[in-house]
């Protein structure tokens, strides 16, 4: 039986948030459960080392080599641990192609499952009730609410990430890009171009 | 039914609020310390992540709603490091007990953390239980959504998309079933499929005819249709 009872050990804690954390930090410290220092290099590595730069370079990538390409979407896991892009949250990836009749967008409606060693940890609005409770229901509502409107001849896949596989959006290749290289093409690709829940810069 | 954190299609959430792309990873100090506090607790191997979703889900109704995300991450921490026999109430309390604790020379060294992180954990596992369904298939999901090994226990079914007829989009392989492994009852490892749904399968007032919702579905939470 799951344990429903209410009078849950976490009240025992001071109730303000960061006061909860930090109680909580100093008693698993003192007992020598958790290493301050061990806390630092994870904060560091997601703050500083792990975030869209790197699903940005993969996007970059495909907009310039087909054979990456279609390897990436046949099998993305080990294409991009290829590039160094495995770990903790990115252990079974799927990539995703937008075309001219389909658009893709990822959410987690149960918690907020996100492909970490791709982007990074989620921001706060993917991880939001109204975005977890509304991208499968009304896409095209929340997408607005975003400044992306589609055409109606394009339809849209919501992809619900109910378990460990892990998606990312290959968003389409802006026009005007020709003749770009993987580095300035990086620099067009966003964060939320992956989620889907944006496009890419347009070149200047 | 399932429980509070179930909210796919939910009414009432009002709009959402973009952020910035270069906005802060964590918008306050102590979001970093919640996510940093639980993945390193996580590697002390007291449980798996099932265990840990299930351990946020389990909050009543009224704190999953009003605590923020973090929030929930850190309460959901202390109920289960209690519950596992990591931590007392009277830690919890403030209770000072200087004894060295059995556990902590399992304790995440700052040295082991890069490799701890990009070491990952895969779902993936062998099965002997043969994949029923082939891509292009069309199935309907179990209706109501619900644990089947543990009456109010974890599971991946979402609410708003059960009872719903779908089609195979594609064979993930086979992967651990959270619903057994959220409850200490085995890995219990089964095909998983992407399963692609009409929007009219699902809501009342689709936005779109065409449009669709994927979701990765274990194959206990399939029927033939």
């Amino acid at each position: 039986m799951p344990h429903d009872d209410h009078d849950h050990p976490h009240a025992l804690l001071p109730p303000e948030p960061a006061l909860r954390v930090k109680a909580l930090e100093t008693i698993l410290t003192r007992k020598g459960l958790i290493d301050p220092a061990a806390l630092d290099e994870i904060i560091d590595t997601y703050q500083n080392r792990i975030g869209p730069q790197n699903g940005a370079r993969v996007v970059a990538k495909a907009w310039s080599d087909p054979a990456f390409k279609a390897a990436l979407l046949e099998d993305a896991t080990p294409v991009v641990a290829d590039l160094g892009y495995y770990g903790r949250q990115g252990e079974h990836m799927v990539v995703v192609e937008n075309t001219p009749d389909r658009h893709n967008m990822v959410v987690c409606t149960l918690c907020s499952c996100y492909p970490w060693p791709l982007l990074g940890i989620p921001p706060g609005w993917y991880k939001s009730d109204a975005y977890r409770a509304r991208a499968v229901r009304e896409p095209r509502k929340v997408l607005a609410e975003f400044g992306v409107t589609l055409p109606q001849d394009t339809s849209v896949r919501v992809w619900d990430s109910t378990a460990e596989i892990r998606y990312l959006v290959l968003p389409m290749r802006p026009e005007g890009t020709d003749g770009m290289n993987e580095d300035e093409l990086t620099a067009l690709v966003t964060r939320d171009s992956m989620i889907g829940t944006g496009l890419p810069r347009v070149p200047a | 039914m399932t429980r509070v954190h179930d909210m796919g299609g939910r009414f009432g959430d009002g709009p959402i609020r973009p952020e910035a792309e270069n906005a802060p990873v964590f918008a306050e100090d102590w979001h970093a310390r919640a996510l940093a506090v639980t993945l390193a607790s996580g590697f002390l191997g007291q449980w798996n992540i099932d265990v840990s979703r299930h351990a946020r889900e389990r909050l009543s109704p009224k704190d999953y709603t009003r605590f923020s995300y973090y929030e929930k991450w850190i309460s959901g921490l202390a109920d289960l490091l209690v519950e596992k026999g990591v931590l007392t109430l009277e830690d919890l309390r403030g209770v000072r007990g200087d004894k060295p604790h059995p556990l902590a020379d399992r304790a995440l060294k700052a040295e082991a953390v890069s490799a701890a992180l990009a070491k990952g954990g895969p779902a993936d596992r062998p099965s002997n239980v043969a994949a029923l369904f082939s891509v292009g298939q069309e199935v309907v999901t179990v209706r109501p959504a619900a644990n089947r090994l543990v009456d109010g226990g974890h599971t991946r079914l979402p609410v708003y998309a059960s009872g719903a007829r779908g089609r195979i989009l594609r064979l993930h392989g086979t992967h651990v079933l959270p619903d057994s492994n959220a409850h200490g009852l085995g890995e219990a490892p089964e095909p998983i499929y992407a399963v692609a749904f009409a929007t009219s399968e699902l809501w009342a007032a689709p936005e779109h005819p065409a449009d669709q919702v994927v979701l990765d579905l274990w194959q206990s939470y399939l029927q033939p249709a």
